[in-house]
């Protein structure tokens, strides 16, 4: 492991997974509604197909289609737990570049609103390798969902020609049990009033993604994309093993 | 942890995946428990061409189950082939005491803790409240 690698490691352990074990319970709560895309996606898999849900967070997509299996993982284990309770599905702990399956295994991948939290681009393309490898190589597809630089429109008015790589605050306010809250927002530590000691703030790394950034990441990775597009703030692509059919 | 689950499993080393030796991984100390769980007979058909059959009988065996059939059932074993049942649909289709005793095996019995152990190098997986841990100490990775 060289020096970047190893930078790369703690820096995502302090700013990625760090604060998803913090804030798995409220975060958890806000994460619930499914992309269109990612619906699609799984819905128009065939029946008894297998696959991996990479960085699932909570396990929404699990409650998409339960006529496939999945075994979905994450790093967090406060939020495995969660995702652990969603028939006929399996979710573990594990990371997304050192995943427990055998290459050329499964039928499809879902990689949703991960990707981007890895802080360089060898980590990231060394990712979607990994995913790719894990695909039977005939057919398997990986659904792979980025948050976007391009996001003129959202609250946070991110767009073309700014800085990618970001830290962005989740506040969180508990203690005393009232007003319970978490949220995303652009603004930084500054804005929170010093004196409140029930919220508490926490920086989450992202890589926000440039156009074209995605697809090029997985022809790096020795992939195909099959698709790709926008939906709400973020970029995704349908990718495949280069030797595809 | 289903059974099911660690018929796609092996050890999260980069320098064992490709390694036979790492598949299937080894329960041991395992405290097994039946987690009730909604019967989808169609579900297990589906599933059942891609379960490698060998490596889940020597599971089966080192867990102390007993009730694995020695062959990989028929598709035509799984449902009720009798005349009160022909020719109706696929989804009405009675599911034989077979299905069930498959669902029951791969969906519902579920390791709740103990260690899965690599064949290859020999490292050891936690179970805790029945979710397993793949997360390597950094020299490892
Ligand atoms: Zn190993």
């Amino acid at each position: 492991m060289d020096d970047t690698e190893k930078y790369g490691q703690a820096y995502e352990a302090k700013h990625v997974h760090e604060v998803y074990e913090e804030i798995a319970d409220h975060f958890s709560g806000t994460r619930y509604k499914p992309w269109p895309i990612v619906e699609r996606f799984l819905q128009s898999l065939p029946d008894g197909s297998v696959g991996l849900d990479i960085g699932c967070g909570n396990g929404k997509y699990l409650l998409v289609n339960r006529d496939v299996f999945i075994i979905a993982s994450d790093r967090s284990s406060n939020l495995v737990r969660i995702a652990a309770k969603h028939a006929p599905h399996a979710a573990l702990v594990a990371d997304t570049l050192s995943l427990p399956h055998r290459a050329g295994t499964f039928d499809f991948a879902i990689s949703i609103a991960m990707i981007h939290h890895l802080s360089t681009t060898e980590r990231r393309v060394e990712a979607i390798a990994g995913i790719l490898e894990l695909l039977m190589a005939q057919n398997g597809k990986a659904l792979i969902y980025v948050w976007a630089l391009e996001q003129r429109d959202s609250r946070r008015g991110w767009d073309k020609g700014e800085a990618q790589d970001v830290l962005v605050p989740w506040v969180l306010k508990d203690q005393k049990g009232k007003q319970s809250k978490g949220k995303d927002r652009k603004e930084n530590n500054n804005d929170v009033n010093e004196n409140d000691l029930e919220e508490k703030v926490y920086q989450r790394y992202y890589h926000l993604f440039r156009e074209g950034e995605l697809e090029d990441n997985i022809v790096a990775a020795g992939g195909t994309v099959l698709e790709s597009g926008y939906e709400k703030d973020n970029w995704w692509a349908i990718a495949a093993p280069a030797n595809h059919d | 942890m289903k059974i099911l689950t660690l018929n796609f499993l092996t050890c999260a080393r980069k320098t064992c995946k490709s390694s036979p030796a790492a598949f299937p991984l080894h329960p041991r100390d395992a405290e097994l428990e039946i987690v009730e769980t909604e019967f989808n007979a169609l579900f297990i058909q589906n599933i059942l061409p891609r379960v490698e059959w060998d490596a889940l009988k020597g599971l089966c065996t080192e867990l102390g189950l007993t009730n694995v059939p020695p062959e990989a059932p028929e598709p035509k074993e799984l449902f009720d082939t009798s005349i009160k049942s022909a020719g109706i649909d696929e989804k009405e289709k009675e599911p034989t005491q077979l299905t069930r005793d498959l669902h029951n095996l791969l969906l519902e019995t579920t390791i709740q803790s103990g260690k899965l152990v690599c064949g290859n190098c020999g490292h050891e997986y936690a179970i805790k409240e029945g979710i397993a841990n793949f997360l390597l100490p950094s020299h490892m990775v």
